[in-house]
């Protein structure tokens, strides 16, 4: 068993095992004296986690986050990370996020497509420990490799592939091996992981810039 | 060691305290490679150090992403709705204007391909008298104008997934917007029952059945989907109504919560798949 990142940890909730973090509750979750559920069956990186992967992740890193939608997940990441940026091109959604980061001083949100960085680079800083992605748009290997230029040469990127977002009608695995041959472009994969049953055909990936 | 080359970053020459600017430089700014800020703030004494850094980004960050969106949820589907009218418009105007352009070239120059490639071959010609002048500067004019169609194509697929991202996800940012304008926005569209999200954007071909130009129509905009064209012609109305159902649906969510939701996508996906089973089963059965 890989171990979590600091502040990540397996907490009692009405008797069973599960991932918690420590800060603010945001959605209703259940809370156990100050950890509060992460619920991995709506979170595909806490679904990562539960996986085992190893993420690279550790507590105090300096995170940005695409695809934030209303900051369920950012909100976890939040709580174990240092500086988070959180990313999302949505404007409803967003509302939401300002929310949930208003009581986070460390978690930054923008209202931006992850297609392109150059609308964000001028606010999110470079050499970050860790880029987690979970965009459902076609083309998901472009925009790893377009916010490749955040990350620390040893940093990581932690990404969840939605095949139907690239190709409804394909087999999962077609688009999998799509989107990996893509990212090899500029990454090295460490790792991967199917993410089902919680998410179908969803494919859990770690990769470090090449 | 502090540089001066790079671009700058959203706090460079700030008033800290002028929210509206802070918001303007956030949201609008722009550079190609991000650099150490927490680092280079503190060293060009905009902050004295790195977590009072953090705190401004905060507060700036925050108050101007909530104002964005605030914004963007309130006009973005009234500025989509010009978008693709422009587009439409600029699109058709640009083969017209080729089109004469081109009738006219013919008669004056040799080899002039058909359309807006007989148009930019136009354009390109050194006319020597003035009725030349004329059709090559029309020519041109057609050339620019298809130019900006392309553009407004592009902005219409950069924010239709901002207004309606369920529905940019299922149906491609260029149909959602048709849709949402013909609609005449995305809460009327998000009204509407499925049977009129089929047939919307039929309008224009029932006026030329009544003048008599065309067959009567039987769907909509819609059509333009592969879900609907990639089908076989007996399964189409199937497959329209199916994708017409899902896109309805996909308007709710898009308007009311505003959220991705993956499994409408998916149960289109599965009913599509059904559908167009039929054709497989009959031909796995000979029937051809």
């Amino acid at each position: 068993m890989t171990d979590l990142p600091d502040g990540v940890a397996y907490r009692r909730f009405d008797g069973e095992r599960r991932l918690a973090t420590r800060g603010p509750p945001v959605y209703g979750e259940p809370t156990a004296s100050d950890w509060r559920l992460w619920d991995a069956g709506r979170s595909k990186l806490g679904a990562t986690l539960a996986a085992g992967l190893d993420t690279g992740l550790t507590g105090g890193d300096r995170v940005l986050y695409l695809g934030a939608a209303s900051g369920t997940t950012v909100s976890h990441v939040a709580d174990f990370a240092g500086p988070t940026y959180a990313v999302e091109f949505a404007p409803r959604p967003v509302r939401d996020l300002v929310d949930v980061a208003a009581e986070r001083p460390r978690l930054f949100p923008l209202l931006a497509d992850a297609r392109r960085p150059e609308t964000y680079a001028h606010v999110v800083e470079s050499g970050l420990d860790a880029v987690v992605q979970d965009v459902a748009t076609r083309g998901q290997a472009e925009v790893a490799l377009r916010n490749r230029r955040f990350l620390a040469p040893d940093g990581r990127l932690v990404l969840a592939v939605k095949a139907r977002s690239e190709d409804v009608t394909a087999a999962p695995e077609d688009a999998f091996d799509e989107v990996l041959a893509r990212l090899r472009d500029g990454y090295e994969v460490l790792a991967t992981e199917r993410l089902a049953p919680r998410h179908d055909a969803h494919l859990a990936v770690v990769a470090r810039p090449d | 060691m502090a540089d001066d080359s790079g671009e700058p970053g959203w706090y460079e020459g700030v008033d800290p305290d002028d929210a509206g600017r802070v918001r303007t430089q956030i949201e609008e700014g722009t550079t190609d490679e991000p650099r150490d800020w927490p680092g280079l703030a503190v060293e060009s004494g905009f902050t004295a150090d790195e977590d009072d850094y953090y705190d401004r980004l905060h507060e700036a960050t925050t108050a101007a992403t909530r104002e964005a969106a605030r914004e963007a949820g309130r006009a973005d589907d009234q500025q989509l709705k010009h978008s693709i009218r422009a587009m439409d418009d600029a699109d058709r105007l640009a083969n017209e204007l080729a089109e004469r352009a081109v009738e006219w070239g013919e008669s004056l120059f040799d080899g002039v391909p058909g359309g807006l490639d007989g148009a930019r071959a136009l354009a390109d010609r050194d006319p020597a008298t003035p009725a030349a002048e004329r059709a090559v500067s029309l020519a041109a004019e057609a050339t620019r104008l298809a130019a900006e169609a392309t553009a407004l194509r592009a902005h219409v697929e950069r924010t239709a997934p901002a207004v309606a991202p369920n529905l940019a996800e299922m149906a491609g940012p260029v149909l959602a917007a048709r849709l949402i304008a013909l609609a005449g926005g995305l809460e009327p569209l998000a009204k509407k029952p499925s049977g009129t999200v089929q047939v919307l954007g039929a309008e224009d071909a029932l006026f030329a059945h009544l003048d008599g130009r065309a067959p009567s129509p039987k769907h909509g905009v819609i059509f333009a989907h592969e879900a609907v064209r990639g089908t076989r012609p007996e399964d189409r109305g199937s497959a329209a109504r199916a994708l017409a159902g899902k896109l309805a649906i996909a308007a709710r969510v898009d308007h009311y919560s505003g959220e991705r939701r993956p499994s409408v996508h998916e149960d289109l996906r599965e009913r599509l798949a059904t559908i167009r089973a039929r054709a497989d089963d009959e031909g796995a059965g000979g029937g051809g």
